[in-house]
């Protein structure tokens, strides 16, 4: 663990210590819901994905659906996480308009998943590791639409039962940074096993997030929970001024209320959440309807099996194998889907030229990151959209390697790609832009350029080496940029 | 455990059931009633006793991740005291 | 044409298979005494047209030869079980109204066998009670009266209005459910057979749930041999319930008739409890002398935690129903009481105060209470391991014996009023049943005698789990020796 920068509020009695722990909310990847057959789909008609039994109908019973148990077992074995083969769903009991059960199916005191630990990039070469504290099933709660009438709140229970893996980390977070980078790289994992698409606008993820403050090296503080924060840039802003707003609080000689708020993003505050006030007494008990859930190690071995190779070993094998930078590994692994595409484009490249993927890797890498993920950003295109497929791109990459084209009209290759589509050997079949590496022609052209410069010649000739740079710009804007550099580097120097 | 007035008017307000104040001693004193009865099983020492889980020997049944339900909306709605554009529709909610 | 509602489930199938009187004329006949019986208040709901419907679709089926068991049977349907397009209202005010869009699935089974439905039936609120009084419809009057008198009794409870209803001849059997002696007590206060399976035999899938671990769905039948038939057709694996057990269902009527020759059968010493009447002591006796001259072998065996029943189940039983009454909040269906410029909170209350009853609120509060912070492990964990040791008991003794004899309950039929305003007084009518749902094993109670006073008297015979059929065999050897032939006087007729 490397933490150099240590974060802390500034406060009239001194600089004061953040301590964060976030519960995540994930929504489980599956076709229906944690106990019933209806949808877990997002965006249908009000109350559409509902069946008898996510409306609390009497008498209803849930059944549980063993996807959502193997994306659990999944992400648990993904976060390297001891998984309980005996678990047990228990009832949170409180009343909400938007619980229709009138308690939550959950797991509480003995969740699927145990123990485990995430290591997070802070950049710059600095990490962290944050404990997981466990990991859990449960049921997602409807939706109240409070602003649809004046004196009315409308329930719509379509994500009502849909599962939840709810992650608790350990309270290791020590400044909003952290908590965002933790956050990202659990997004990261997720995404990497399919087990949450880690949509956070649409709320597939969202954090509960813990703030309190102390003085280094005091007991932990009274804390605050922050209810669903979606997105990672308000989770950072919310622990900031909620931080802030504690520090304040204490100095002025109050105490911190423990409660739960709201973190508004439009004013970029907390506020306490009224409906939440009162002391809560959910009266967890095991849930009657149901068994304790369990499973062999023949099926933890399957859920194995399936993961794929997961980012932080996959960043290893980057830097280690491939020879890339850390910073490279870095922003390769952090998307599955771009570390897929610069995997998909080094196998294209290997097979295209026959050469090592070691010796190919750093050209392929940098070429990603910074011409298609330039142009990507700038479309505002996912890279599953990219117009230039790994085997476009790796066509490209050949013709720089095999000295066709110079790695500047490379550039206005791909561009000319991405608008149009184009293979890269036929935009530059059309528009004539292979190199010209010719002796002949060059020395002519050079020749030329000699006898229309004297000036600069006996300058160049008399020390001034800068020129040198001049005579290459005179050839290079003769042959529209196509001219071999090192060919004209070459002869200029012998020439001259 | 004794039960009083205060405790059953925060375990009333648990429930949401709402309860007279008058009737609040009255209540009070049947829930002590029978809390006084059941005590009787502190006869008992159960330290090395696993608690139930199932009265009946059995595993849980997992049901595949096939969609089977829902798009009855109707159904849903059917019964209830109040609804909206396809909502159910309670008393204004302030968060 | 004799009178076709004296008719046993049996003799009627018989008779409807050789065409003796149709489907719609046993409809019909049932629909029409229990018209004239409406001072029973048995029936909440009274569905003639559709049980008609059903009787004609039942001939059909005769006709065509596909006739199974129940087929052209009219039934009463315990209004714990949610019925498609039926009032089901589970006895509460707080279900007001309440017409699902859906059939339980025991309710299903019977429907598929052929059977008809004649109404949905009185029963304390939310199946909490054991005479029938807790309920919004009023209670249910028991069809037997002491000798001489014409004081109104209580039938027993919960399933108040499915025990009158059969005893009374307005519903040749009925469905119930049994929590805590829901079915076999009010077998037992009317004179006619109730048995409760063992837990998973049926689905709870559609049943409004009291007490999840507990809540046992079962047959009221006037013979083992009609119980027996009408298990058949409710019982079985059903996936939309996860405490449903996936075994195949035996043909229960096939299994009876084989005696009870060479069993052992335990009489547990810890049911002889203080202050148990003279009477209901001596017909225990002639029980097990009726046992032991059909060549059985009694065996005294003790079940040690038996007092610590009752108790743990008042803990268990409300802390489950306060978290399962909890979807009754005027949201979705039922009741709702609107609060001038009340909140949320404000509606939720003043529903469920207006649409529980007394007995249900006390039962809300104290499981409300036993789950509170502080006080889990003090009540309800404490419960749920005293359960693991009874139903230890059970497993130990069944080492031992085939089935258990004991009494139903601890008194005969008693006056309306006479303990509603003691609930322990009525909590200890439970008292041998109890510990059968405690561990979840099968149990029937047979009418064996009556007392002094003329009122019935039951026995109870249970077995282990799953094995339905020796407490069958049993329960008929009860039946076969005890010749119990008496009927209620018709006072309620018009
Ligand atoms: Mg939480
Ligand atoms: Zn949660």
């Amino acid at each position: 663990m490397n933490t150099d920068k240590t974060y802390t509020v500034k406060g009239v009695t001194g600089d004061w210590e953040i301590v964060v722990g976030l519960e995540v909310h994930a929504q489980v990847i599956s076709n229906a819901k944690l106990f019933s057959g209806a949808s877990a789909a997002f965006g249908a008609e009000p109350n559409a994905n509902v069946s008898l039994v996510d409306a609390a109908m009497p008498g209803m019973l849930p059944v549980i659906n063993g996807e959502c148990v193997r994306q659990a077992v999944r992400t648990g074995l993904a976060l390297g996480a001891q998984i309980n083969k005996w678990s047990r769903f228990d009832r949170k009991n409180y009343f909400y308009a938007d619980l229709p059960q009138g308690y939550q199916i959950s797991q509480f005191q003995f969740p699927i998943v145990g123990e485990g630990e995430v290591v997070v990039d802070l950049g710059e070469g600095r990490t962290k590791t944050v404990g997981i504290e466990r990991l859990h099933l449960e049921q997602d709660a409807g939706k109240s639409l409070h602003d649809q009438h004046p004196d009315a709140t409308y329930v719509d229970l379509n994500r009502s039962g849909v599962a939840l893996m709810e992650i608790v980390s350990k309270p290791d977070m020590r400044s909003p940074e952290e908590a965002g980078a933790y956050v990202r790289k659990l997004r990261t994992i997720l995404r990497y096993i399919g087990s949450c698409d880690g949509n956070m606008e649409e709320g597939s993820m969202r954090a509960d997030v813990n703030v309190s403050v102390r003085k280094s090296g005091d007991p932990l503080g009274t804390r605050c929970e922050i209810k669903n924060v979606n997105s990672m840039r308000f989770v950072m802003q919310a622990i900031e001024y909620e931080a802030r707003r504690q520090v304040d609080i204490i100095e002025d000689g109050g105490m911190i209320k423990q409660e739960t708020r709201l973190f508004d993003p439009n004013k970029g505050e907390t506020r306490s959440m009224r409906s939440k006030e009162e002391a809560h007494d959910y009266r967890y008990f095991p849930d009657p309807d149901l068994l304790p859930l369990e499973f062999d190690d023949a099926f933890m071995t399957d859920a194995k099996a399936s993961l794929p190779e997961l980012p932080d070993a996959k960043k290893i094998r980057f830097t280690e194998s491939l020879g890339l930078s850390g910073y490279n590994a870095s922003v390769l692994v952090a998307e599955k889907e771009n570390a897929d595409y610069f995997e998909a484009l080094l196998a294209e490249i290997v097979k295209a030229t026959g050469k090592g993927e070691r010796e190919v890797a750093k050209q392929a890498a940098n070429w990603v990151i910074s011409d298609l993920f330039g142009h990507l950003n700038k479309s505002g295109a996912a890279i599953s959209d990219s117009p230039v497929s790994p085997a476009g791109g790796a066509e490209l990459l050949k013709l720089i390697t095999d000295g066709v084209i110079s790695g500047r009209i490379a550039k206005d290759v791909f561009e000319i790609m991405y608008e149009t589509g184009k293979s890269a050997a036929a935009i530059v079949e059309e528009k004539g832009l292979q190199q010209v590496s010719d002796t002949g022609e060059i020395e002519a052209l050079i020749d030329q350029i000699i006898a229309g410069n004297p000036g600069q010649v006996a300058a160049y000739r008399g020390g001034k080496d800068k020129l040198f740079g001049f005579f290459v710009g005179q050839v290079m804007k003769a042959t529209g940029g196509k001219a071999n550099p090192q060919v004209v580097n070459k002869l200029l120097r012998k020439k001259l | 455990m004794s039960v009083d007035k205060d405790t059953v008017r925060r375990i009333a307000h648990l429930a949401r059931v709402q309860v007279a104040e008058e009737k609040l001693d009255a209540l009070a004193g049947e829930m002590n009633n029978i809390l006084d009865w059941v005590e009787q099983l502190n006869e008992l020492d159960v330290t090395d006793v696993e608690p139930m889980t199932s009265a009946v020997e059995t595993t849980l049944h997992w049901r595949e991740d096939k969609v089977t339900d829902g798009n009855k909306a109707e159904d849903v709605l059917a019964n209830a005291p109040d609804a909206e554009y396809g909502f159910f529709s309670v008393p204004k909610v302030i968060e | 044409m004799t009178d076709l509602t004296r008719l046993t489930i049996a003799g009627a199938r018989d008779g409807l298979k050789k065409g003796d009187f149709s489907a719609r004329e046993l409809t019909s006949a049932h629909i029409a005494e229990l018209e004239a019986a409406r001072a029973l208040n048995a029936y909440i709901v009274e569905t003639p047209d559709q049980a008609l419907r059903m009787a004609d679709k039942a001939d059909q089926r005769l006709k065509e030869g596909d006739a199974p068991g129940l087929c052209g049977i009219p039934l009463a349907i315990k209004d714990l079980f949610c019925t498609e397009g039926v009032l089901s209202t589970a006895g509460s005010h707080i279900l007001n109204g309440f017409r699902p869009r859906y059939e339980s699935t025991v309710t299903a089974n019977l429907w598929r066998d052929g059977a008809v439905m004649l109404g949905k039936v009185n029963m304390d609120e939310f199946a909490m009670g054991s005479s029938n009084e807790h309920s919004h419809y009023g209670p249910v009057k028991n069809p037997w009266r002491a000798k001489g008198s014409d004081q109104d009794l209580v039938p027993g409870g919960s399933s108040g209005g499915s025990a009158a209803s059969v005893a009374a001849h307005i519903a040749m059997g009925a469905t119930g459910t049994d929590t805590g002696g829901s079915i076999r007590q009010p077998a037992a206060l009317t004179g006619i057979v109730g048995m409760k399976p063992t837990y998973g035999r049926c689905s709870r899938w559609g049943v409004v749930a009291f007490a999840s671990s507990l809540d046992h769905p079962g047959p009221f039948g006037r013979t083992v041999r009609d119980t027996a038939i009408m298990l058949g057709s409710m019982a079985g694996y059903d996936a939309k319930d996860s405490t449903s057990v996936n075994r195949p269902v035996p043909d229960y009527e096939a299994g009876l008739g084989k005696g009870v020759k060479g069993m052992k059968i335990g009489v547990p010493k810890e049911y002889r409890t203080d202050g148990m009447p003279e009477e209901i002591d001596a017909l225990w006796q002639k029980g097990i002398d009726w046992l032991r001259d059909q060549g059985a072998e009694i065996v005294v065996v003790s079940l040690p935690h038996t007092k610590y029943a009752l108790p743990a189940y008042y803990i268990v039983a409300p802390a489950e129903a306060s978290s399962n009454l909890a979807r009754y909040d005027g949201v979705r269906y039922g009741l709702r009481e609107k609060v001038d410029g009340g909140g949320l909170d404000d509606m939720y209350e003043a529903t469920r105060a207006a649409g529980f009853g007394d007995e249900v609120k006390r039962r809300i509060l104290i499981g409300t209470y036993v789950l509170s912070a502080g006080y889990y492990d003090a009540y309800y964990l404490k419960a749920q391991k005293v359960r693991t040791l009874i139903a230890n008991d059970f497993h130990s003794v069944f080492k031992k014996v085939d089935a258990l004899l004991t009494p139903t309950a601890p008194n005969a039929a008693f006056p309306l009023g006479d303990k509603l305003d003691d609930p322990l007084a009525m909590y200890f009518n439970d008292v041998f049943t109890v510990p059968a749902n405690l561990a979840g094993v099968p149990a029937i109670s047979v009418p064996a005698g009556l007392t002094g006073d003329g009122l019935p008297l039951g026995l109870q015979v249970i077995g282990k789990a799953f094995d339905e059929e020796t407490v069958f065999t049993v329960g008929q050897a009860i039946e076969d020796a005890a010749d119990f032939t008496a009927k209620p006087e018709a006072w309620w007729r018009d």
